[in-house]
């Protein structure tokens, strides 16, 4: 007995925000290496750490006055702002799956950013375009991280928990990102994406239940019971979609 | 004419208004309005109606029904386009 105990929560929280923080890095790199490469890596670098900075002073100001808040209002609360994000994710990925809509393609965001830096001529000491283009990059990638961080975290008990996996993810997506650099379009995005709207529609309908006094028999179990329902939810949608598409083209070839 | 250019704490509360907006809302409001209702509905039952069985089955219930429509919302203006 190894006397160490691992709970279905645990590894679903640690799952969700590693898996969420590695497609919002993914996102971010994209955008940084652009700018490198278009407009100097001094330029880009100084976006990064800017935003970063931001970053680290929203979640030392904000992360402190959660403790505060009732945690049947916080669970609610978060609960709420999960299941539109956690929703948001997996109607876009069923989307894209169904081939209704055009999987995000990194190497397509990456020409786009490179086109309309070059379009743009500000180049000095420190090219004030680039470095918008970089800070605001990761600074809104990187808040959805914060606030993924920071709801899963607050709610589960387990910030630290949260930040050390979002923490792994931002390392691991950079040290990759110096490895492949423009072959980012390699990165599964959908598949990591709607197992993320998975886990974080499952995480807000457990908050959302649970600042209600809704009674789990069962307590975090019901996580993996809810992770179930929506993967058969996403599994079926995908096909239904499909299907539909499939008897909608053999009926205009005929 | 020039339009004046607003102060920095309103075109910060601005970006922060905008940013929630597009958080949340976005280009699904069907899901937000959902959202409130399915949280609403699964009050009654708990809170008023202390029937938590028929709350525990509804939750998820309706997300996954509020999930499907909007699938089926966006094939449907997909398709128009």
């Amino acid at each position: 007995m190894l006397g160490v105990s691992v709970s279905s929560g645990a590894f679903v929280l640690v799952l969700a925000v590693f898996l969420a923080s590695s497609v919002e890095m993914v996102e971010a790199l994209t955008i940084v290496l652009a700018v490198g490469h278009t407009r100097g890596w001094r330029t880009s670098l100084y976006g990064v750490a800017s935003a970063f900075a931001t970053l680290v002073v929203l979640v030392v100001l904000v992360g402190p006055a959660l403790v505060r808040v009732p945690i049947a209002t916080l669970h609610l609360v978060i609960g709420f702002i999960l299941l539109i994000f956690g929703m948001q994710w997996l109607r876009k990925a069923i989307l894209r799956s169904s081939n209704l809509k055009a999987k995000h393609d990194e190497d397509e965001i990456y020409r786009a950013t490179v086109v309309e830096l070059e379009s743009s001529d500000s180049r000095g000491r420190l090219d004030r375009v680039g470095f918008v283009v970089a800070y605001k990059g990761v600074f809104l990638e990187g808040l959805e991280v914060v606030i993924i961080v920071i709801t899963l975290g607050t709610s589960a008990h387990r910030v630290d928990l949260a930040a050390g996996a979002a923490g792994v993810a931002v390392l691991l997506v950079a040290v990759l990102g110096v490895i492949v650099a423009k072959q980012l379009n390699r990165v599964p995005e959908n598949a990591l994406k709607m197992s993320v709207g998975i886990m974080l529609t499952s995480y807000g309908t457990y908050w959302a239940g649970e600042g209600l006094h809704v009674h789990f028999p069962g307590g975090d179990v019901w996580l993996l019971i809810l992770v179930g329902i929506y993967v058969v939810t996403t599994w079926s949608l995908v096909l239904t979609l499909r299907r539909g598409d499939e008897v909608l083209a053999t009926q205009r070839v005929q | 004419m020039t339009k004046a250019r607003a102060s920095l704490p309103v075109r910060l509360a601005k970006g922060f208004a905008m940013f929630w907006w597009d958080f949340l809302i976005g280009e699904t409001p069907e899901l937000f309005v959902a959202a409130l209702g399915i949280v609403g509905l699964v009050a009654l039952l708990r809170i008023v109606w202390q029937l938590n069985e028929w709350a525990l089955i509804a939750l998820p219930l309706l997300c996954v029904l509020a999930l499907a429509l909007s699938v089926y919302r966006a094939r449907t203006l997909l398709r128009k386009k």
